[in-house]
């Protein structure tokens, strides 16, 4: 659905090559694709304006107008710009004189209550002893949720029921761990929303009343245009001093973070990878850069494959990817493989370059049951000799092959097709168009 | 303006229960007629005038590629009706969006038959549980019984949460442990409503990410099981879509389109000031129509959803 943007530039520009250099309009033209690839990454609107003017400005100076691979190079320049407002992965700043206070805040549903939780083992794998306190008295059933990741996490959670008033129970968890000898507080609040005058105040006193270090946002990478609103209203409310990005394990590209940040400042200190209490990472930059341009966070799918195959088979098939030594037989593997970690076009739109590829094959495959029994039919059919090298499969073979398969020597061209230009991508891959990021498993 | 959100008027419904019904729609209802666009105003429509429209489009998640659509479709009938002033190109695009959306209208829940099973689905925290229990005050309303199936039973504390909805609405909460199999809490539900002829099981499933190929699978085998414990049941199956959501919605509507059929929406957290834009994305391109909205944190915060309300929502400037 999404395009990745470098691959529309280069659209626009393999149109524009051998002209010398390019005009404005050229460049214009080059924007609007980055505006509208912003856009449907849920930058916000106003931020999306700003941003490209600053990257038009410096399109226009020489780098980029005279460069041999202008649309590469444009990519870089909105790379580069967004690296620079999305800023530098920010670490906790806890107080010197135990404990120190953390209060999360966020609209409803943004996942406050795991990510209390996540924090909570991080802190105490840094060798802190971590107490949690239930201040949500509001949703059904919020505390209990909280003592009970507490129980199982061994981490003392403070609680005193709903009836009591988050202020002071804030208050009081913040004795609770002076006497325990805690040295981080996690303040778990309800979610609220940033026009709820009632619920804001209460925030507001919550903070007057026990000064937390760290006012973390927690933010849903879902987000949409309405992200900076909300965030604008909290930072007004409380001095935020940091956010966590949630649910980065889906498939959203997470421009409302891009949007945060440029409109509040407040740096991102952590993002949310999954439901486990473990999936608690470092911001990485880069990573959701990459993901905002749409031009694949290589090192997600990577993560999508371990969660489903062993390392091993992960680095099998990262080797085959990239040495492109891969036969029918691979195919078929992969195919069952790939089906077995989701939809084969989700995939697809996370590898750079990827995505032009398949348009040119027309359309991804559609990898549902039905098609890769009869894919399976259609290999398993075949010789031993023909599976290792497709390129001796002649006219007569493929006669054969779709008598015995039950399918039209059309299904079978159309196979070794698209098996044809998976290869050639596979190529590219290897050739160093497209590099694989540091850390790829394997390197 | 009251009667704009659809809504069947049924002897059952007490005037004091109609005025909550009004309460709850009437946040997302304010100042949606006078605020209109003050764009439109102006006598002459100019490039700007749609530019700036289209940004309002954007600006409530409607998305890029559907709102430069819609708005090349209102300039084109603003042309061919030789439509001058502002008031008429104004109801052109409106009538224009409206038009997309299709029909507001589909067989009402509440006349739906005894031993209709209903798969509440969605991602984490768009607001399953709460809208389980809105539905069911909703459908109680109608005189019709709710068992509630406590198929969430990996998020801690899950199940307490829908038994906490359970009692204040009454109704009978079905649950197994916390990590039990889904799909086992469901056929138990099911077949203990079908026993005692209760209307409807709703059924509060675990938010999952439309990516993990192997909770879409759980998924598919709780809708398989639930119309295996009662052959003659009809699934229905409702996504839970959070309005703050962006244009991330398109790819998950798909996903659970894909897995269980997904028969209709319930927009969530319209109270906000997000405005769910991308549910018309959601319609135009894949024809799941929204059928309820959710406008707080309360029981009643619950109503059919209007499109012509909808619409006018959209162009409702902050
Ligand atoms: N403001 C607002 N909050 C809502 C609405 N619906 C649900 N919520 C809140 O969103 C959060 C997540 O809801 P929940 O029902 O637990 O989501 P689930 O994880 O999908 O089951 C809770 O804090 C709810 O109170 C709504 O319409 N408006
Ligand atoms: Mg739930």
């Amino acid at each position: 659905m999404f395009e990745a943007l470098s691959d529309r530039l280069n659209d626009i520009f393999t149109g524009l090559r051998g002209k010398g250099t390019l005009t404005e309009r050229d460049v214009d033209t080059a924007m609007r694709e980055i505006r509208l690839s912003l856009l449907e990454a849920d930058v916000n609107f106003k931020v999306v304006k700003s941003f490209v003017a600053r990257v038009k400005e410096r399109c226009i100076g020489a780098e980029v107008m005279q460069s041999l691979t202008p649309g590469q190079q444009v990519v870089k320049v909105v790379h580069e710009e967004l690296l620079a407002t999305l800023g530098e992965a920010a670490r906790l700043e806890l107080s010197n004189t135990p404990p120190s206070i953390i209060l999360l805040a966020g609209l409803q549903g943004s996942g406050k209550t795991t990510t209390a939780a996540k924090l909570a083992l991080a802190l105490r794998k840094q060798g802190h002893h971590p107490l949690m306190a239930a201040l949500d008295v509001y949703r059904p059933a919020a505390i209990d949720q909280l003592i009970s990741l507490g129980k199982q996490l061994n981490i003392p959670v403070y609680s005193e029921g709903s009836k009591a008033d988050p202020v002071q129970i804030a208050a009081n968890a913040v004795q609770e761990a002076r006497k325990n000898a805690n040295t981080v507080v996690i303040l778990d609040t309800a979610g609220r929303l940033h026009i709820d005058e009632a619920m804001m105040t209460e925030l507001q006193h919550i903070e007057q009343r026990v000064k937390p270090h760290e006012v973390l946002l927690v933010a849903d990478a879902m987000t949409g245009q309405d992200a900076v609103h909300a965030a604008e209203e909290f930072h007004r409310a409380v001095s935020i001093t940091g956010m966590i990005l949630t649910k980065m394990d889906g498939d959203a590209r997470g421009g409302a973070a891009l949007s945060i940040r440029q409109v509040t400042g407040v740096p991102i200190k952590y993002m949310g990878t999954g439901e486990k209490t473990d999936a608690l990472e470092v911001f990485h930059p880069d990573r959701l850069a990459q993901r905002i341009l749409g031009m694949g966070d290589v090192l997600s799918l990577i993560e999508k494959a371990q969660e489903q195959i062993s390392e091993d088979d992960a680095k099998k098939l990262e080797k085959k990817m990239r040495t492109a030594t891969f036969n029918l037989d691979d195919f078929l593997n992969q195919m069952r493989q790939i089906r077995k970690m989701g939809p084969l076009t989700q995939l697809v739109e996370l590898i750079p370059g990827m995505r032009g590829a398949m348009k040119q094959m027309g359309g991804a495959p559609d990898m549902n049951d039905k098609e890769v029994k009869r894919i399976e039919a259609i290999i398993t059919s075949m010789t031993r000799q023909e599976r290792q090298n497709p390129s001796i499969i002649d006219g007569s073979r493929r006669r054969r092959i779709a008598k015995g398969s039950g399918t039209t020597v059309q299904d079978v061209n159309q196979l070794l097709n698209q098996f044809k230009e998976m290869q050639k991508m596979m190529k590219q891959l290897t050739s160093g168009k497209m590099r694989l990021p540091k850390g790829f498993p394997g390197k | 303006m009251k009667n704009l959100f659809r809504r069947r008027s049924t002897p059952e419904v007490t005037e004091e229960e109609r005025e909550q019904i009004d309460h709850a729609v009437q946040k997302t209802k304010d100042g949606v007629f006078n605020r209109i666009s003050d764009l439109f105003r102006e006598s002459v429509i100019t490039e700007d005038t749609w530019d700036e429209l289209e940004e309002l489009l954007i600006q409530a998640d409607v998305g890029p590629v559907t709102a430069s659509t819609l708005v090349e479709s209102a300039r084109k009938d603003v042309e061919r009706e030789e439509l001058h002033t502002s008031v008429e190109a104004e109801t052109a695009l409106r009538r224009h969006m409206v038009e997309v959306l299709g029909s507001d209208e589909h067989e009402p829940l509440e006349d739906m038959e005894t031993g209709t099973v209903i798969l509440m689905v969605g991602v984490n925290g768009s607001g399953k549980t709460t809208s389980t229990a809105k539905l069911t005050h909703y459908l109680q309303r109608y005189d019709r019984s709710v068992y509630l199936a406590a198929a969430d039973t990996f998020r801690a504390a899950a199940i307490d949460q829908l038994r906490i909805w359970g009692e204040r609405v009454k109704a009978r909460v079905v649950a197994h442990q916390q990590d039990a199999d889904p799909s086992a809490v469901v056929f138990d539900a099911v077949k203990a409503a079908q026993q005692r002829g209760v209307d409807f099981v709703i059924v509060d499933t675990a938010g999952r990410l439309h990516t993990k190929f192997n909770l879409m699978e759980e998924l598919q085998k709780i809708k398989r099981v639930a119309q295996k414990s009662n052959p003659d049941a009809r699934v229905v199956s409702l996504l839970v879509l959070d309005a703050t959501t962006g244009q991330n919605a398109i790819l998950q509507a798909k996903s659970f389109l894909q897995t269980v059929d997904v028969d209709g929406i319930i927009l969530s957290k319209l109270d906000g000031t997000a405005k769910g834009g991308v549910a018309f994305s959601v319609y135009n391109e894949l024809k799941v129509p929204i059928w309820y909205i959710g406008t707080g944190e309360k029981i009643d915060d619950f109503a059919p959803f209007n499109h012509l309300e909808f619409v006018n929502a959209l162009f409702e400037t902050r």
